[in-house]
């Protein structure tokens, strides 16, 4: 829910650290040992949670990848292992590739929408007086806040073939074939409920944070740019833009991340239909999994699932964790 | 420098149509949930609702079961919250306050498990708790929640640990706190607002979480609120004053929250995290 991903606010810490361990000489060295194991100490309950309850079902899904797993083994409790028939099985389907396609699709317009718009309401933000602003916000969060459930939902009564107000207004605008129209009738319409959904909610993630972001550049740059001859457009490439950068690499990120395993919403909107048309990986990987019982085939598109989206965030990833390096 | 009239004008036009844009899809949903059957399936939509009517609310909640599904969300959220808050206040003390081998590749692992894909491992979590033969528990629901918030937690906290200026804690030992005495007394209440915004994201994560609760928990008792919402439409049709009703009511809580402590979630997460 946060750009953690940043440098976290260190510096002075480690100077204080090194001049504290230095005065602990005469201290007794089996005190002094169990000093030096008291940071691990501390970190061990949420280490072992972190291997417990992540790691071994991550390592679970590779396991379950190379099984025979359908209804018939569930059901006896029987381990059958086929070596990487599950991956052949997948990968030279037509299905996966074209679920894949429609994934990588389906997250580039949502992504760049959400980020497009979002800087731009970030920078409106910035430039508005603050009761116009104020209200903006309010009304930012408020989506923001929405539980995605909750949204959901909603948008299902706002796009409703019957009574649904998005119809209505469609039909009154002169669209009158809309007025009936049933949006989860066809691929592109049901896909068009959920960019909107998607993108609704995650607008305010992104402004807010840009918002937030333009209130640290300093005023003097934009005054040492008047001075220069700056314009308004030269102030904000020079200026602006650079100082944001950051922002906007490591909020891209993230939205790819959410937006690529955007289950619930593509999921209880219309269930990855029509005719599993909607289905992105994630719901792709439940359906087949969970939902017709082929759990092994579901493990297989999982990790698979999880190295493309590995890949995706794969040269932001290095970024970060570089940085992370250097400053830590 | 004057702007001119519409220099001055787009702006404000613009975040009154954004404004109208963001609210309506929640005020729709309040509006509707209050509004009589009759008012809802009309041709014309009616925009303010006259006449309210808690109709739909009653039905939302008659549905069998409705109190054990609050219970259940309840009960999973409140101790995954608290469970994360506990374990992540140790962590996050010695990642920001001890200098030890490895600290960076315990950041560099809390971050890598914050981008974990949940969402894509609930066939394997699914095996691991069938085989442990707790499906239909909260158990396994809690406790995995708990670190789906737990990375996030540690790693926020951190920033807020960093910032409690270290001559308080120091000042203590020298008056003659244990470092530990130095932490409750000192760190504790100055983290409170840190911990208040953590456990706000930590709350609302695990209160919307619902691929998992999907998977694990088959029967009624011991499911949770967004398997209720959800199933509206299956079960209610196009009953959509008890389906908005039932949002209404799910979405209250989070939306109070999150506007009630909005602003200092809001710059929490920036100090805490976007510093550029």
């Amino acid at each position: 829910m946060t750009v953690q991903t940043e440098r976290p606010p260190s510096g002075p810490v480690d100077a204080v650290d090194k001049a504290e361990s230095g005065s602990a000489g005469p201290r007794p060295r089996a005190a002094a040992r169990a000093g030096a194991l008291t940071p691990y100490l501390l970190l061990l309950p949420a280490c072992a949670a972190t291997v417990l309850l992540l790691g071994w079902p991550l390592v679970k899904d590779i396991l379950l990848s190379f099984q025979n797993l359908n209804m018939a083994q569930l059901i006896q409790h029987v381990t059958e292992w086929n070596g990487i028939d599950n991956y052949k099985e997948v990968l030279t389907g037509e299905d996966f590739w074209r679920v894949t396609l429609r994934s990588i699709l389906f997250t580039a317009v949502n992504v760049a929408l959400t980020m497009v718009l979002g800087a731009l309401v970030g920078l409106l933000l910035a430039r508005l007086g603050r009761r116009m602003r104020v209200m903006l916000l309010v009304g930012l969060v408020l989506a923001w806040a929405m539980p995605v459930v909750a949204a959901t939902t909603v948008y299902q009564w706002l796009f409703a073939q019957r009574f649904g107000v998005v119809n209505w207004v469609l039909d009154k605008l002169g669209w009158h074939s809309m007025a009936d129209y049933s949006w989860t009738s066809s691929q592109m319409s049901t896909f068009f409920v959920v960019t909107v959904l998607i993108v609704w909610q995650s607008i305010p993630f992104v402004a807010i944070n840009l918002y937030a972001a333009t209130t640290t550049i300093p005023g003097e740059l934009y005054e040492a740019a008047a001075l220069d001859g700056a314009g308004a457009w030269k102030s904000f490439t020079t200026v602006t833009l650079p100082f944001l950068r950051p922002f906007l690499y490591a909020t891209t990120f993230l939205e790819i991340i959410w937006i690529f395993k955007a289950f619930v919403q593509v999921f209880t909107i219309n269930g990855g239909g029509p005719d599993r048309l909607t289905e992105i990986l994630p719901v792709y990987a439940y359906i087949e999994g969970v939902g017709n019982q082929h759990y092994g085939m579901g493990a297989a598109i999982a990790v698979l699932t999880i190295l493309i989206l590995l890949g995706l965030t794969a040269y932001y990833l290095r970024i970060v964790l570089k940085q992370e390096e250097e400053e830590v | 420098m004057k702007r001119s009239l519409f220099g001055r004008l787009w702006p404000n036009v613009t975040a009154v149509v954004l404004f109208i844009g963001f609210v309506f899809p929640v005020y729709w949903m309040f509006a509707t949930a209050f509004k009589p059957t009759g008012d809802i399936i009309s041709e014309d939509p009616v925009w303010f609702p006259t006449d309210v009517t808690f109709e739909h609310f009653k039905r939302a909640t008659g549905v069998d079961h409705f109190w054990t599904y609050v219970s259940n969300s309840l009960i999973v959220t409140l101790c995954a919250v608290t469970l994360a808050l506990v374990v992540a206040l140790a962590g996050s003390f010695a990642l920001a306050r001890m200098r030890f081998k490895g600290r960076r590749g315990f950041v560099i692992g809390f971050m890598m498990a914050q981008m974990a894909p949940w969402e894509v491992m609930i066939i394997a979590m699914y095996m691991i708790v069938r085989d442990a033969s707790m499906l239909n528990s909260l158990v396994p629901l809690t406790v995995f929640y708990m670190m789906m918030i737990l990375p996030f937690t540690i790693l926020t906290l951190r920033g807020f640990v960093a910032a409690v200026p270290r001559d308080l804690e120091e000042a203590a030992m020298v008056d003659g706190c244990t470092r530990a005495q130095a932490f409750r007394k000192v760190i504790l209440p100055l983290l409170a607002p840190g911990l208040m915004s953590t456990s706000l994201f930590g709350f609302i994560t695990a209160w919307n979480e619902f691929p998992l609760v999907l998977v694990l928990n088959k029967e009624a008792e011991a499911q949770t609120l967004p398997l209720w919402l959800s199933s509206f439409q299956t079960a209610f049709g196009n009953d959509w004053g008890a389906t908005m009703a039932a949002s209404s009511l799910f979405a209250i809580p989070i939306l109070i929250l999150f506007v009630f402590l909005q602003r200092r979630a809001v710059s929490g997460l920036t100090a805490g995290a976007v510093k550029g």
